[in-house]
């Protein structure tokens, strides 16, 4: 008599699926994929594309949790896809959907276009008034500790997913613009903290912030976006109150 | 008043915030005491002591600051709280309302404690 | 492209537990206000003469106004325990070089916390 088979192990990917001038919404739809206890989602994502259904669009790209491209909405949480283990929902079904927040440009593919203006009016690079100096820029470690954690953003977006004001208006900077904007105030080279802050302290930057601190909670490089933009406020506030306590002194 | 006035709102919100986070639970823990009759409290909250206490110069300043800034802590997070919440959008009316609120209750409280 | 927009949910805060929590937190603040209300009109019938005093501590010793400090006591618990917390993300104090680690800015507000609440309950309670 032949041995029984025992069925391998399957877990359900609910994908939220849009095709544009097919679809007149997004809708799920449920794949059957193998269940492995080291795979992520990602690996249960590509399995899908190359086994089951071709036609699931996604990004991604270093599989290891430092590009930022594979940020997506699991079971209703932002995560990155390629650091969401799939033992951590079996046996239950996982909800994939893209990033909160954005437009829907594809199935999990977001548009990023207004993240992307935003970054560039933040000026995320070093800004010099004087001449730079003959050789190195040097720089001590205790310098670099000032502003290194910000530094580590990998624009994953994840923060944005996870701000509700963000939801709410969708002028708001957001935490990972603003951390960037910190990271580069506080490094020592730079000189350019008055041109960021007509953004970063303007109606739309820090004050629209009500400190609900899931950015910060979701980050998945602890950047701490939302300490930045705390210390933006404070140091917003500190320019205020020298403008009109001292208002002879230097802007 | 909405948004350019922001760092001067801010700084009342978290002023107020601290000054009421230290010293409020106290207040409240005091105020139970009496209700219970706990641990002296109604002598020590009778009329004359009270006024008294309250009367003092420092004592007044600590009054107008506990009162003063809890309402401008109040007004600065509601009207976040009743815009993002509620969904209305952020206007002068509601920054007025909430503002309005916290500065009346302070002229009040002036008045007061110049009375005592 | 024809991208699709989800529209905002009206009930955001109702969505997950951070974000109740978080509201939570936001509304602790009509309590302290209301709190802070609740002074005044002390001062106010102090003002008044004896009788308004009264009269006035007689009403704070209801039962309505008993329940009213129990749930006014745990929102400033509340306020005071997330405040705290979130001290360190505002402030960054250095010591020299070194950052002085968040648990130790949330300790020093701790035992601000404990010393101003023994002071004011003595000033209150002794003299």
């Amino acid at each position: 008599m032949p041995a029984p088979t025992i069925a391998a192990p399957v877990i359900t990917l609910e994908v939220l699926r849009y095709r544009p001038g097919v679809d007149p919404a997004p809708v799920f739809q449920a794949y059957e994929v193998p269940y492995r206890e080291d795979w992520v989602v990602l690996d249960a994502l590509n399995y899908i594309k190359d086994q089951v259904d071709g036609t699931v669009s996604f990004r991604w790209s270093c599989r290891m949790g430092v590009c930022g491209s594979c940020g997506m909405m699991i079971n209703g949480v932002p995560k990155l896809s390629c650091a969401a283990f799939l033992k951590d929902y079996y046996p239950g079904a996982v909800r994939v959907e893209p990033l909160a927040h954005f437009p829907i440009e594809r199935d999990l593919v977001i548009v990023l276009d207004d993240f992307m203006q935003k970054l560039s009016a933040v000026k995320p690079w070093i800004i010099r008034h004087d001449e730079a100096p003959a050789g190195e820029f040097r720089q001590t470690p205790a310098q670099l500790d000032r502003y290194k954690q910000f530094s580590m953003c990998i624009n994953c977006l994840l923060c944005y997913a996870a701000c509700p004001v963000y939801e709410l208006e969708p002028r708001f900077v957001g935490p990972a613009a603003i951390a960037l904007a910190a990271r580069y105030n506080l490094d020592s080279r730079d000189q350019g903290r008055a041109e960021r802050q007509e953004i970063v302290a303007g109606p739309d930057g820090v004050w629209d912030c009500t400190l609900v601190g899931e950015c910060t909670t979701v980050c998945p490089k602890d950047v701490d976006p939302a300490g930045a933009i705390q210390q933006g406020k404070l140091g917003s506030a500190m320019d205020w109150m020298k403008r009109v306590v001292l208002p002879w002194g230097k802007p | 008043m909405a948004k350019t006035g922001e760092p001067f709102w801010w700084l009342l919100f978290a002023a107020g915030g601290t000054v009421s986070a230290f010293l409020v639970p106290v207040h409240l823990l005091l105020g139970l005491a009496l209700a219970a009759g706990a641990g002296g409290t109604r002598e020590a909250f009778a009329y004359d002591r009270v006024l008294t206490v309250a009367s003092h110069p420092l004592a007044r300043i600590y009054l107008f600051v506990l009162i003063s800034l809890s309402l401008f802590h109040w007004a600065h997070r509601f009207r976040f709280t009743l815009a993002d919440g509620l969904h209305l959008k952020s206007s002068s009316f509601l920054s007025w309302a909430c503002y309005g609120s916290a500065i009346l209750g302070t002229l009040l409280t002036i008045v007061t404690l110049a009375r005592l | 492209m024809r991208p699709f927009h989800r529209a905002p949910r009206f009930a955001w805060w109702a969505g997950n537990r951070p974000y109740t929590l978080f509201m939570l937190r936001e509304l602790t603040s009509v309590f302290v206000a209301a709190y802070a209300v609740l002074v005044l009109l002390m001062l106010r019938s102090l003002a008044a003469g004896p009788d308004a005093y009264d009269a006035y501590l007689r009403w704070l010793t209801t039962p309505s106004m008993v329940v009213f400090h129990l749930v006014a006591l745990a929102a400033a618990l509340y306020h005071s325990i997330t405040w705290f917390a979130l001290s360190p993300k505002a402030m960054v104090v250095r010591l020299g070089d070194q950052r002085v680690p968040a648990r130790v800015v949330v300790g020093a507000n701790y035992a601000a916390w404990i010393a101003s609440s023994v002071m004011v309950a003595a000033i209150l309670l002794r003299r």
